[in-house]
């Protein structure tokens, strides 16, 4: 019973521990949205060009992000039966 | 407090090679696939030069939009690319769209977006060997030196796992807060309308009043807004990894 609570709180721990990725992509997300916002009140004409850069480049930044959530997903979903399965 | 998140049902097993299990996402992709082929013969029969309908009035601008598309961010010498990438696009858009119908949409599936990702990998890789050789291709993994070898096979096969998921974290995250979100409604109506003495505080309590209104604003951003979004990022960065495949 005992190492099966330890498993599982790990499990819960590890998943939470694993969306605090979420941290990084926020403030680059931010950074590049700000900037962004320079660059299209210097060049208003420059408007579309700018939007899409900056919507594919703060895609590519939340990659990161996505990662953390989906090892946030299997600790959840799928570690908790494959490690209580080892026991 | 009932929260119900869980991968694509399985609808049947076909008992061969062990069991091929037929999912939610299967059945959907194919639904959706008919579903574009019929508008696409709908919208693309009896064509005329002069006189044309509405109907073939938005197949020209769909078609136009799309050259447009893939003309101004991979070139005019990449243009045939552009039926893949539309259908690509059409395919993802009405795949993630199908959850506002209630079905299962098949992107929160991680096998249909790595199987679109194993695609454009597969083209990235034939476009790279066609323009530099089967040597050059091979010499490209040992750039700038051979210790970096290890590195670049990392980066090489990271392309299309990064895609993928991609694609599946934003979709399946939609799926996971609206579902949380839900959950956590129907707790708070529960708790605020439970107060109430006697009969009328559980009656008030079991009806979900508070999930009215809520979900919706959060679908617009979920479901319209991201997979619009993810739909156009996977074309675009399609577009750019072949485009410099062949440099």
């Amino acid at each position: 019973m005992l190492e099966r609570a330890i498993v599982l709180m790990g499990c819960a721990i590890g998943a939470g521990l694993a969306l605090i990725a979420g941290i990084g992509p926020g403030i680059g997300e931010g950074y590049a949205a700000g900037k962004a916002v320079e660059a299209v009140s210097r060049q208003p004409e420059s408007k579309g060009d700018v939007t899409s850069t900056l919507l594919l480049g703060v895609a590519l930044s939340e990659t990161t992000g996505i990662y953390g959530f989906v090892t946030g997903l299997l600790l959840i979903f799928v570690a908790p039966n494959l490690f209580l399965g080892m026991l | 407090m009932n929260v119900n998140i869980q991968g694509a049902p399985i609808y049947f097993i076909i008992p061969i090679f062990g069991g091929i299990p037929i999912t939610a996402s299967l059945v959907v992709t194919w639904g959706v696939m008919l579903v574009l082929t019929l508008v696409c013969i709908w919208l693309t029969h009896d064509l005329k030069v002069k006189n044309i309908s509405k109907r073939q009035a938005a197949a020209e601008f769909i078609v136009k939009t799309a050259e447009n598309f893939v003309r101004n961010n991979m070139g005019e010498k990449w243009a045939h690319y552009t039926p893949f990438i539309a259908s690509i696009f059409a395919l993802s858009l009405c795949s993630s769209l199908a959850s506002l119908v209630g079905l299962w949409s098949p992107t929160a599936d991680v096998s249909t977006t790595m199987a679109w990702a194993i695609v454009v990998f597969v083209i990235i890789t034939a476009t790279k060997i066609r323009t530099n050789g089967i040597g050059g291709y091979l010499k490209g993994f040992c750039d700038p030196i051979f210790v970096m070898a290890p590195f670049n096979v990392l980066g090489e096969v990271f392309t299309p796992i990064s895609m993928a998921f991609r694609h599946f974290g934003n979709i399946v995250s939609g799926t996971v807060i609206t579902a949380l979100v839900y959950a956590a409604l129907v707790a708070a109506n529960h708790a605020l309308f439970g107060w109430l003495p006697g009969a009328v505080g559980e009656i008030l309590g079991a009806i979900p009043f508070l999930t009215v209104g809520v979900p919706a604003v959060i679908s617009l951003y979920f479901d319209w807004f991201g997979s619009f979004m993810q739909a156009f990022i996977f074309c675009m960065l399609t577009m750019m990894f072949i485009a410099s495949a062949a440099e």
